[in-house]
């Protein structure tokens, strides 16, 4: 049985996470793959909610499958597909079946994704979702009704060290940390100046006790998905130094130079301490992560 | 061709420009074909989008608004409006089926009687083409 | 004001298709204002109707006439009440209030919609409209130093901003489009007054207009 993500926060040295994409449709035998290929690897396992807005089998649902498979789930949540009842029904399902962890996001927008023309919900946002849970763990929902049987939630959010202008960013992370979380997963780092920048401002702001933060790494495979990124993946900026040096790599070793360079990126962040772990988010080529993982020593 | 195989041209000429060369190809002889109808206006800017498709219902074929060039405008900027108002309605009519070409802006002075004649034969052979 | 913006002529066409006889009624407020339903509007579409159905060898008679403003009933009796009886259908270039006002007068009669009604919004520069208020009633702009989250901002954020915002400060969903929130953060920078955005705000009372909304006034 995997350790609970709340003790690994507290006792673990370096944490790794990584993250399960589901796919579109019924059929789970891939994600099933992926979540037995990782789940002993890491120290809990992400699953997005119809990520990039593009509707797929849901997080709920595949953080299920990883408990079935004795692994330790982090449930995301966004606020665009629903309001607040919906969200609430969900996090009292989830903790009934054992899942533990959740990540508090605002979601990508409708215009990211597949189904162009759907409403957007956005009846909440991530700070306000960060808020709710911790309603829900002191024992009543929103409306303020006393629950019957209550949930106990590891909360997490996420933050973009890469933002410019950085400063409302800032502000935006000072009021997820003020609402009182666990743990940070960031969105994609690939430069470790801007990251030791990051860990200088978390340092200087408030309730920050206890809180571990998680660098997020994308791998690149190519130059042209990381040029597609830059253009239309939402808080994602890929340098240009990067680029080129997987566009020089020959084609049949394009994947390995990729795991080498998110190896490298990794180990610098644990061998230097920038922050508290990784998490690793290999975007539909999940089964490539031990082989980062290896290469960055761990 | 529409409404009915008229084929008559309304030329919108401005009095400070077309309308004088068109004047002034009358005095030298320059020919041009007879089925085209001038119609003096105080400036290009005067034209509507509304004249210019009135002009299509009562049964014109093609359209010409003709005004000073660029920078010569006496009103400044009334042959810039009419630029304007002339690709406003070739897209209506497009909208409606008609091609957007039959309705066409051209800007030069009032001596070039030469261009006035010209301008209009090349509007009656496209009229033509359809 | 309201903005709204003509439908495309074959949609229109479409929900004309078998009258012969029309009336096409514009309005004298804000659709006069946005050129999108005023006397020129009128007049533009009118003669498109007719070159079309000219092209098409049909027949249609179209009158035309404008309102000062369709959402007011004596306006709309004053100006249309001997023109409407005698046509079979009527189009209206109002807003979604004037179309509804129209058919609620003239109910035996299809009052069709020429416009798509889009936004409450104002000129940024003539000609090009743009959103400024959501009609939320639950006014938040003393808070965002007069820059409103809830339609400038692409997920209505009231902690904003998202973690998309591209670099620049551009949104998310479209890169020529601001980040309200990164509007409002060099708005309240300006003004002195940044505590207002590192408040956390709670979530937004949806339910501030009970839809259909309705409102009783006093008057002065």
């Amino acid at each position: 049985m995997a350790k609970h993500f709340r003790e690994t926060l507290k006792t673990k040295d370096f944490i790794v996470t990584a993250e399960a994409g589901p796919g579109k449709g019924s059929n789970t035998e891939k994600l099933v793959e992926h979540i037995e290929l990782l789940k002993d690897k890491v120290d809990g396992l992400n699953v997005t909610d119809n990520q990039s807005a593009v509707m797929r089998y849901p997080s709920l649902g595949t953080c299920l499958l990883i408990k079935e498979h004795g692994g330790e789930p982090i449930l995301q949540i966004t606020c665009r597909d629903r309001n607040r009842l919906a969200i609430q029904a969900d996090l009292l399902f989830a903790y009934s079946r054992g899942i533990n962890n959740v990540l508090c996001l605002t979601g990508d927008a409708i215009d990211t994704g597949d189904h162009k023309e759907a409403k957007p919900v956005f009846d909440l946002d991530s700070v306000q979702l960060i808020h709710l849970v911790h309603t829900l763990n002191s024992g009543k929902d929103m409306a303020g009704n006393e629950l019957e049987g209550g949930v106990d939630f590891c909360i997490g959010a996420s933050a973009t060290p890469s933002a410019d202008p950085i400063e409302p960013q800032l502000m935006k992370f000072q009021k997820k940390l003020d609402a009182g979380v666990g743990f940070i997963q960031t969105q994609a780092v690939y430069d470790m100046d801007e990251l030791k920048r990051f860990m200088e401002n978390f340092h200087k702001m408030d309730n920050i006790d206890g809180v571990k933060i998680l660098a997020g790494i994308v791998p690149i495979w190519g130059a042209k998905m990381a040029r597609y990124m830059n253009e239309n993946v939402p808080g994602i900026y890929v340098p240009q130094y990067l680029i080129d040096e997987i566009d020089q790599a020959p084609k049949e070793t394009k994947a390995a130079k990729g795991i080498e360079m998110a190896g490298r990126l990794i180990r610098q962040i644990k061998e230097e301490k920038i922050c508290d772990g990784v998490h690793i988010m290999a975007i539909g080529r999940e089964e490539r992560v031990p082989a980062i993982l290896e290469a960055a020593g761990i | 061709m529409i409404m009915g195989g008229n084929n008559k041209i309304i030329a919108f000429c401005c009095a400070e420009s077309a309308y004088r060369a068109a004047d002034r190809a009358g005095r030298l002889r320059i020919h041009y074909p007879d089925n085209v109808r001038v119609i003096r206006v105080p400036c290009a800017g005067r034209v509507s989008v509304l004249h210019i498709l009135k002009a299509f219902e009562k049964g014109a074929a093609g359209v010409l608004v003709m005004g000073c060039q660029e920078g010569a405008c006496r009103h400044l900027t009334g042959n810039i409006r009419a630029k304007e108002r002339v690709k406003y309605a070739e897209d209506l009519l497009k909208e409606v089926g008609i091609n957007g070409q039959r309705v066409k802006m051209v800007n030069f002075g009032p001596d070039m009687a030469q261009r006035f004649a010209r301008e209009i034969e090349e509007m009656v052979e496209k009229i033509k083409e359809e | 004001m309201i903005i709204a913006e003509r439908k495309p002529l074959e949609e229109i066409r479409n929900m004309l298709a078998g009258y012969k006889k029309i009336l096409v009624v514009g309005c004298g407020t804000c659709v006069t204002i946005c050129w999108a339903g005023g006397e020129k509007e009128v007049g533009i579409l009118s003669s498109q109707l007719r070159l079309a159905s000219s092209k098409d060898g049909n027949e249609l008679s179209v009158m035309e006439a404008v309102v000062e403003r369709q959402c007011e009933k004596e306006m709309v009796l004053e100006e249309l009440g001997d023109k409407a009886p005698g046509v079979e259908a009527i189009l209206s270039l109002g807003c979604g209030a004037g179309v509804q006002m129209m058919a609620e007068l003239f109910e035996e009669k299809p009052v069709l919609p020429a416009l798509n009604t889009t936004f409450i919004g104002m000129p940024e520069k003539e000609g090009l409209w743009v959103e400024m208020c959501g009609a939320c009633g639950d006014c938040f702009l003393d808070r965002t130093g007069g820059i409103c989250p809830v339609v400038r901002c692409a997920k209505g954020l009231l902690n904003g901003p998202c973690g998309g915002t591209r670099k620049g400060g551009k949104c998310e969903i479209d890169p020529d489009k601001d980040c309200a929130w990164v509007l409002i953060y060099h708005r309240l920078e300006k003004q002195g007054r940044l505590n207002l955005m590192r408040k956390y705000y709670e979530p937004k009372n949806y339910r501030a207009v009970k839809r259909p909304g309705k409102v009783q006034a006093m008057q002065a």
